[in-house]
Parts: structure tokens; sequence; C-alpha cells
């Protein structure tokens, strides 16, 4: 049994110009163990995925489908069953190290809490929990950070302290949403060793969130590519990087600056903007800016499943 | 084309911080450049990479002479900006523009893009005439790859890359000479980072401008520049050649910035190794003695505690500030 089974998973959101549809007929699953990358440009429905499935769609959002974890719906459960899970087996790393933490608590009190609330340890074990994940994560001096408040971090240390509390109750998922997309290089390396040891560790699984196709090369296994609220192509890393079939895949292949190219080579962009969700195109989404397209693309591509499990959805990948 | 326009000599700003009561207050002084010289020269593009907190952006702006430089001097075209009066140092930010890092907060929320574009014709041209100014406006925004036919639009209604385009558009409409880019790519979307590059990159040789290009990731800057300079704590580390500094490195901290940058091929990716930096970049307010990166140096030697290494100029052109930079074989590509 897969631990998360996402089955045509629905998002739409109710906004004054009309219903936006962040997220069309998604499916996917996770076994432990596992790191999917979730990748795609800013509006694709990347976030807007792993929020329904966390329950944490704002108020104007509505979501249907199935999205099982160990069995359950989790999109069934009701807020309170939903708590029992979230933070203790399923964590998340939100985006934004400088808004993520609460200003107002020092990182102790923020730590704990989690700790207290699922495995019931008193204060005292809860806080040694605690040093020990920072210590993990290399804050130098755990036991006197710990009592610090968020704005004493820079930004790679608050990134910091968010994954060693995503990572302090061993959860069985993790989904990180862009966790290094605002930090230095440098510090992006360090935090994706860190997730790439919890996965050795304690077997998790993890789905990676990002639009840097990147930094996905060396944690993931697997790679959903999402345009426009769908799922375009999906397929192990090596059939990603080397055989991408979906011209938008290629197109955020190519985009990627490389230090491994020669100086001079060109980078190529994909031309335009990603489309208004308000008012997508018939047919393929990507439509207006593939450099593929031909007269076939105003119907809609059926996804397509090869023997290796690469799924991607295009009317030319298929013929070429 | 190799006339030199822009010459910054030993420039430094410092900040002076004040803590604790109202009695007795610290002041603590913050070296946000300290030292950092070089030239550019006309139509050529210098890279400025560096990790946050390294005075990137305080290096921007002291070029710009929208902040005091506390020692040294910014000479454009010869002239010491900050010692010109006011209305001359006006005059001469025409030839003097800047793209923001963040383009949706650069540009104001209540101004249509006609407003933004134009606003700084008007500044320096008071009498000009509306018709001109109109298609002044459409031909930049041509130029940047915008349709003319959105000149009434706000912001909002825009992305992240069509903002930054705007951005772009309000620096070239005085036709500048020289443009600092700060972190222009940042915060955007992989994708639409490689066209405002390319955007860049085509202006520029349209243009001849001159332009400092900074960013925090060298992959960025690569495709880009003409010379490339690291900055760490408020010091270059390394100003080389682009074609040098890809493949042989001459500083440590350079190196380590490379195999930093992810590569995007699951083969290679298993094998990258670690940057071999230990630990966070110091606080700017007490820097390491000797070679400020001496406490991250994978190969720091005593010397380096105790002598701060001057910037000196290699045999084949490039500078570096490291006392091992002759004897260190930090050569790229072994694994890729």
């Amino acid at each position: 049994m897969s631990l998360l089974e996402v089955k045509g998973l629905n998002v739409g959101f109710d906004t004054p110009e009309g219903e936006v549809h962040a997220v069309n007929n998604l499916n996917f699953s996770l076994n432990a163990g596992d790191a999917l990358a979730i990748v795609g440009e800013s509006g694709s429905g990347k976030t807007q995925t792993v929020m329904a499935i966390m329950g944490l769609l704002a108020e104007n959002g509505h979501v249907n489908g199935q999205a099982m974890f160990k069995g359950k719906d989790l999109l069934q459960m009701s807020t309170s069953e939903l708590n029992k899970h979230r933070g203790s087996e399923i964590a998340m790393i939100f985006q934004d190290p400088m808004t993520s933490l609460n200003p107002y608590l020092s990182i102790e009190k923020q730590m704990i809490e989690v700790v207290i609330h699922h495995q019931g340890l008193n204060k005292a074990e809860a806080r040694a929990h605690a040093v020990e994940m920072l210590r993990a994560v290399r804050i130098p001096d755990p036991e006197r950070s710990i009592r610090q408040y968020p704005h004493e971090f820079s930004g790679g240390m608050r990134q910091r302290v968010i994954v060693a509390m995503g990572l302090l109750c061993e959860p069985d998922l993790l989904i990180a949403d862009e966790p290094t997309t605002a930090l230095d290089v440098t510090v992006q390396t360090h935090i994706s060793h860190l997730m790439s040891a919890l996965r050795q560790n304690s077997n998790a699984a993890i789905i990676l969130i990002t639009h840097d196709l990147g930094v996905v090369a060396g944690l993931c296994d697997r790679v959903l590519v999402m345009y426009a609220g769908e799922a375009v192509e999906c397929g192990t890393v090596e059939q990603i990087y080397y055989d991408p079939k979906h011209p938008y895949t290629q197109g955020l292949l190519n985009s990627v600056p490389r230090l491994d190219r020669p100086e001079d080579t060109e980078l190529h962009a994909i031309p335009g903007n990603p489309p208004n969700l308000l008012s997508l195109p018939e047919g393929c989404k990507f439509r207006d800016r593939c450099p593929k397209a031909y007269a076939a693309c105003t119907e809609t591509p059926p996804m397509q499943i090869d023997e290796g499990q690469h799924a991607h959805c295009c009317f030319r990948g298929a013929s070429e | 084309m190799n006339e030199r326009v822009l010459r910054v000599q030993d420039l430094a700003v410092h900040f002076k911080l004040r803590e604790g009561g109202l009695i007795r207050p610290k002041t603590h002084t913050l070296k946000a450049v300290d030292g950092v010289s070089f030239d550019l020269n006309a139509g050529e593009t210098l890279g400025i990479v560096g990790e946050s907190g390294c005075g990137k952006s305080t290096l921007a702006r002291a070029l710009l002479a929208l902040i005091k430089p506390t020692r040294g001097r910014v000479l454009w075209l010869g002239e010491d900006l900050n010692k010109l009066d006011e209305e001359a140092l006006r005059k001469k930010r025409q030839d003097l523009q800047i793209v923001f890092q963040d383009p949706l907060a650069a540009l104001n929320p209540r101004m249509t893009v006609r407003d933004i574009i134009a606003e700084p014709l008007w500044t320096f041209f008071p009498k000009i005439a509306r018709v001109q100014v109109d298609e002044r406006v459409r031909g930049v925004m041509k130029m940047v790859g915008l349709l003319p036919n959105q000149v009434n639009r706000y912001p909002h209604e825009f992305s992240g890359g069509q903002c930054q385009r705007i951005g772009i558009a309000r620096a070239l409409v005085l036709n500048p000479k020289l443009v600092v880019c700060d972190e222009p790519v940042s915060a955007l979307d992989v994708s639409i980072q490689a066209q405002i590059i390319n955007l860049l990159k085509d202006l520029q040789k349209k243009l001849n401008l001159s332009l400092v290009f900074i960013a925090h990731d060298l992959s960025v800057v690569k495709h880009i520049s003409d010379r490339v300079m690291v900055m760490y704590l408020g010091r270059a580390m390394e100003i080389s050649c682009r074609d040098h500094l890809y493949r042989r490195p001459l500083h440590p901290y350079t190196s380590a910035l490379i195999k930093a940058v992810p590569v995007p091929d699951p083969k290679l990716a298993r094998l990258a190794s670690d940057t071999g930096l230990t630990g966070d970049m110091p606080s700017p307010l007490s820097p390491p003695s000797g070679c400020v990166f001496h406490s991250r140096c994978p190969v720091s030697i005593t010397r380096c505690e105790l002598e701060v290494p001057a910037l000196r100029r290699m045999e084949n052109g490039d500078w570096a500030a490291c006392h091992r930079a002759e004897e260190l074989d930090l050569t790229i590509g072994k694994t890729g």
C-alpha cells in the first residue's frame, strides 16, 4: 500500500472574477522512503496541491478527489482528526523562512509545542529533544540559540530551524515547499543534504516543491511536472532529465543556468508567461508558449504512460 | 570600445550602529563595504556575486552615489561623483540607472506603466512635449518586449517577469551609459530568469551599455558577465575574467561557491561534493582577523589568521585576495 495516494485531485477558488481552477485532476502516489519533486512555474498549482492535502486551503478554496494517507482519506477528515496527523506524521516546511516563524515566541516555545502535543513528553524532555534536533541541523551552540527569537537569526539559520521543527516528530512524510528558494547557494546545499539524511535515517518520504530543476537532481527519484494546474509529465529523474518528452519539461531544463556547460552557451528561456487561470485556453494549455505546437494541439492531449511508467501528455512527444 | 567609464578606488561604506540603553549606548561599526577597487569599460559587464550580507547591494548604491562612502572614490568618466554638488550630480544621474531586485515592490502600484516609465523623462526634461514622451515610452516598451498597448495598465496586472521588464524600461528611458542591476532575477522563476538575462544581454549589445550585474549565485552571472567579482564580508575576494573564473578560480571561496551550484543532471548531482565550507558567514560586526574568510576556509593556514591578504594582480591579469592563490590549484571539472 502506498503511503500517500492522490487521486483525481481538483482544487478551485471562488474569486470575484470567477472560479480559478488551480489544480485539475491530479494523480500521484508515494511510498515510504520515496522522494518526489513537484516542479513548475509560479501559478502551476504545486503549492495549492499540497495545501489541499494538508487541509490548509484559503477560505474561498474548495477541493475534491482523494488523498489517501496510510489508507485514510485526508480530504474527508475533520480538523481535529487532521491535527493528529499534521505535525507528527506529516510535516511541512514552508517557503519563506522570514515569515513562517512566530516573531513573538522564542524558538524553544515554538519547537517544544509540537513535541509536547504529539509525543506527550514533558517540558524538559521536549527541550532536550529540540536541542538535539538543532544540533543535527548544525545550529551553533544550540542550548543558547534555542532561547533566542527568530529575528536574531539569519535567513539560512531560520530555515534550518524550520527544517529542524519539521523533523522533530520524525514524520513519515515531509512536504517541503521551495525550502531553499530564498537562500544562498551554500545554505541550499546544506539543507538538501539534511533532507536526504532524513530520508536515509528514518525512511521518510519527501515531497519537494520547486521551480528549479537544478536542485531536484541530487535529492529526488521521481519528478512530477505541472503546468497550469495539470500534470504534464511524470517519471524517474533519469527519464525526466535524460529523455524529457513534454516540450514544457524540455523548456524548464534548458532554462537552468548551468556551470558544466561552456561559458558562451545561450540560455534558452521559455517564451511568454504562465497563463491566466481564469481564462485557460482550450486544448493543450501550453500551446501558446510551445515551440512545437501544431493543429492537433487545440484538442486536449491525453496522458500516455509507457512501460517505464514514464507519463506525459503531448501529441508531439508521442511521435518524436 | 575599451574606454574606461567607471573607476572605483578603495571604496568603503561603514555604518554606525547604536545598541543598548539611552544612557551609555554602545556604537558598533558595520563595515558593509571595505576597500573595494575595480574598473569598468564601456560596453562591459561586471558580475558581482556573494552570499547575503556580503555588501553587494551597499556597493551598488555607493556606485550610484545613493550613499556617501566612508572612504575612497567613485570616478564616473574621470569625475568624482561625491565631489559634485547636488545639481551636477543630478545631471550625471541621467547616465547612471538602477534595476531593483523585487520587481513588484519597485513599481508604484498607483501609477500606470506609462507614468512609471515616463517619470524620469519628466524629471529631467520638464518641458518635453507629451507626444514625445509617449513616443519614447512606447519605444522602450517595445525594446524590452512589452506590448505598447499596455501603457495604461497598472503593475499588479503584470507577472513578475513583466514587472521586471517595466523596471528595465524605466532604467533605459533616459539612454543611460551605466545600468546597475541589483539581483534583477533572483525573485523570478528559472524559466523567466533566462528571458530577463537574455534581454539584458541583447540590450547591452544594442546600446553599448556598461552593466554591473549583482547576483547571489554564480550560475546566473555566468551567461552575462565579461568579468566577475566575488565578494565576502565587504571585501573583494577575486576579480577574474569569466572564462578563467569558472575553470580555475583563484580563491577558495569562489571554488566553494561554484561547487554549491546544483547540477541539473541526476548522475553528476549524486557525485556532487560538499562545498567544504564550514559554518555560516560570521557577523559583519565582528569580522574575523586576518583574511575575513579564514574561519570557513578549507585550506587556511596560520598566516591567514594573522595577515590580511591584499587583492593582488596575478600573472594572467586576474585579481585575488588570498595568500595561497599561486600555490593552490582549484581547477574545476574533475567530476564535471
